[in-house]
């Protein structure tokens, strides 16, 4: 099982999410995360796909995908020359006693305490997977409420392989 | 003009000559507008049926097929007919009535969500919210059905919104679709490499599917195989891009296809894949294949290129366009040898053993009747062991062969020749059934009889579902579930129930008359033909 991160532009039509998502569905695709939001031109949305598979599945994937009506372009996001951004909150009980070794924690990892109530906060932090994994070991002490994740988002570096907006 | 006036408006532009379809109060509209408009309409009697015929339509006349229905029971009941299209590339535009647009979403009478239900069988669907957008969406639905891989593209229309006054009806010239642009002409270095694999080739082999017919691409595709004297097989799906009778024609290849065609795919050390999946029926074990051949795979669709086997030279774009590529190219190939084993393994190819001689053999029947048909006669198989014998024994000399590839869906025959027949009325058209894919569209020979067509309709009558029961026999040592067709009626009676004229055929005596009086008779004819209950594929 490989993992791989795909990128595409879409045209913003209405159903174009479940068009996407009802094929990797249908086909017995993984989705391991998705995220979707429109772009500087409002016509398309831009949608990261986090998918795994043998090659040769990952590779239907990156074709069938690129098949449907409303996708104007799909490529990889490979990790060496790409960023990925995850943002993740993390509800957590905390004693009186605990609150300050946890708030030392975030600002090693320049999470920000977004709420602070009696016996609980929640922590926003943002960051590649592994950051966050990171973090979230080190959080493995105290009992986690809840936990809401983003999935994540990604840009190829540079200006070398720019998909173009018509 | 209103939404509905402008629905047939786009239609006479883009030159449908017909439509199959099926009313009810969410497509009146339509159906009303289509009253001013030279378009002809045909009733159908179950809209799966008005999905199939334009099936057939497209098929024959190499144009986008229409069909209708309503809302809700009429949208769902086309599913079937639209998912056989889907499999088999047919390209269809499907429109369907809805409810009125203020009211989706909150189960009103007969509300069914069909953009969504038909999601995973279309090509490209539309909802239409804004009485404007008609003319684009129809212009862009009739481009997306009938360029790159072809297949069915549904229009869901609210009766309001055929109800709407349009201020300007304007039919785009162009589509701009931003995200929709398929390959159309081959790779220059792919095809130089195709070239050259062929000179180096000993035994090549050419193995045709359905994309071929699609591309209107089989004068092209016969020349290629003649010029280099490659020897040609076929999916079910490419049976009639070769006549049957061409030397260089080896048969369709698959679990029911000639033994001597799968041995050459197998012993070949160059196959030419075009227009075919290497679908599961066809190529049972895609791995076998690969170890010491080389591939070439010719598509029009680049993610059916690698999804069952990865191929060495893969060659994307339309098939036609490519072959026209190919043409200005040279290679030395010399495959005489290589004809002649395989001319060899025909020879020995084991014979059908015979039924008892009480019945008909269908295998005798399908070759006395093919030759006997026009040379460019329309004959359509429906599913079942009729479909696998006409495979096998039907003899294709410059017409069609039209059939449900992909999903199988029995019922198809008649109706698709119906559809061919609106297509060719000039041309001769047999439709071939068993007792049970008969039933499933029998109700259609009142729309042959409404329009008098002249379509010859047989049945193979053995009282099962004969597939399937060879299929129990096999895997569950005989015992039969569910596939007596005890109970079917009389034949006869529900011809002449329909006016249309009958006959019957009990063993091969005086079938060569039989046949003769049943293909000259005018109108729609039905010939049953009795078969030995217990009689197999092979």
């Amino acid at each position: 099982m490989q993992k791989k991160v795909f990128q595409l532009l879409v045209d913003n039509t209405s159903g174009v999410l479940s068009r996407i998502s009802g094929l990797f569905s249908r086909r017995g695709y993984n989705i391991e995360s998705i995220t979707a939001g429109t772009t500087s031109n409002p016509k398309y949305t831009r949608i990261t796909i986090v998918a795994t598979g043998d090659e040769a599945i990952l590779e239907q994937i990156e074709k069938q995908v690129g098949k449907l009506i409303d996708v104007r372009q799909i490529w990889e996001l490979k990790p060496d020359s790409s960023v990925f951004r995850e943002l993740i909150l993390i509800k957590i009980k905390v004693k009186d006693d605990q609150r300050q070794a946890i708030v030392s924690v975030s600002d090693i990892f320049r999470a920000k305490i977004i709420d602070v109530d009696i016996d609980s906060m929640i922590i926003e932090l943002t960051g590649n997977q592994s950051k966050i994994d990171a973090f979230l070991d080190l959080l493995g002490g105290y009992e986690i409420l809840e936990i809401a994740r983003t999935g994540i988002a990604g840009l190829r570096r540079g200006t070398g392989e720019l998909v173009t907006i018509d | 003009m209103l939404g509905a006036d402008a629905m047939a408006k786009c239609l006479l532009e883009e030159q449908v000559k017909v439509v199959f379809g099926y009313p009810g109060v969410a497509i009146c509209p339509f159906f009303n507008s289509m009253l001013s408009v030279d378009i002809n309409r045909v009733l159908v009697r179950t809209e799966q049926n008005a999905a199939h015929m334009a099936n057939g339509y497209a098929r024959i006349s190499g144009k986008v097929g229409v069909c209708v229905a309503t809302s809700g029971p009429g949208a769902t009941n086309l599913i079937t007919g639209i998912a056989t299209a889907y499999a088999d590339s047919i390209p269809l535009v499907c429109i369907t009535g809805q409810v009125d647009s203020g009211q989706l979403g909150s189960d009103v009478f007969q509300e069914a969500d069909i953009t969504g239900a038909v999601e995973s069988f279309v090509k490209y669907s539309y909802l239409v919210k804004n009485v404007e957008d008609i003319p684009r969406i129809f212009k862009e639905a009739f481009h997306i059905a009938s360029t790159g891989r072809k297949g069915p593209v549904l229009i869901d229309v609210p009766i309001d919104i055929q109800n709407a006054a349009i201020s300007k009806f304007s039919y785009p010239a162009e589509v701009n679709l931003r995200t929709y642009k398929p390959t159309v002409s081959g790779h220059v270095v792919q095809i130089k490499k195709v070239i050259k694999a062929i000179g180096r080739a000993q035994r090549p082999i050419i193995c045709v599917g359905g994309g071929v017919l699609l591309s209107e691409a089989s004068e092209n595709v016969r020349d290629f195989a003649h010029k280099y004297g490659i020897p040609v097989v076929s999916t079910l799906m490419g049976i009639g891009v070769m006549p049957t009778k061409d030397p260089l024609y080896f048969g369709m290849v698959g679990n029911n296809g000639k033994p001597y065609a799968n041995r050459a795919m197998n012993e070949s050390d160059l196959i030419i894949m075009i227009g075919a999946r290497v679908a599961d029926r066809a190529i049972s074990q895609p791995d076998l294949i690969m170890d010491n051949t080389v591939l070439v795979h010719i598509d029009v669709d680049p993610a059916e290129i690698g999804k069952n086997v990865g191929p060495h030279i893969p060659l994307v774009g339309d098939i036609n366009t490519i072959f026209e590529q190919i043409k200005k190219y040279e290679a030395e190939c010399n495959c005489n040898e290589w004809v002649e084993t395989l001319n060899g393994y025909k020879a020995d190819a084991p014979v059908r053993k015979k039924p008892r001689s009480e019945y008909v053999d269908p295998a005798e029947f399908i070759r006395m009747l093919s030759e006997k048909l026009d040379d460019d006669a329309i004959y359509v198989a429906d599913v079942g062991q009729n479909q696998m014998w006409s495979c096998g024994y039907h003899i294709v000399k410059a017409g069609r062969f039209l059939t449900s590839g992909g999903m199988g869906t029995m019922g198809y025959s008649i109706p698709a020749a119906i559809g061919a027949r609106a297509a060719a009325p000039g041309r001769q058209i047999v439709a071939v059934c068993g007792d049970g894919s008969f039933q499933m569209s029998m109700m259609e020979l009142a729309t042959m009889q409404q329009h008098k067509l002249p379509i010859k309709t047989i049945i193979f009558h053995n009282g099962y579902l004969g597939l399937v029961r060879e299929y129990q026999y096999n895997t569950y040592k005989g015992n039969y579930s569910v596939v007596d067709l005890s109970g079917s009626p009389d034949f006869g009676k529900l011809s002449s129930a329909y006016d249309v004229p009958f006959m019957k055929l009990e063993n091969m005596d005086g079938a060569d008359k039989l046949i003769d009086d049943f293909l000259g008779t005018d109108g729609p004819a039905l010939m049953e033909v009795m078969i030995d209950p217990l009689d197999v594929v092979k």
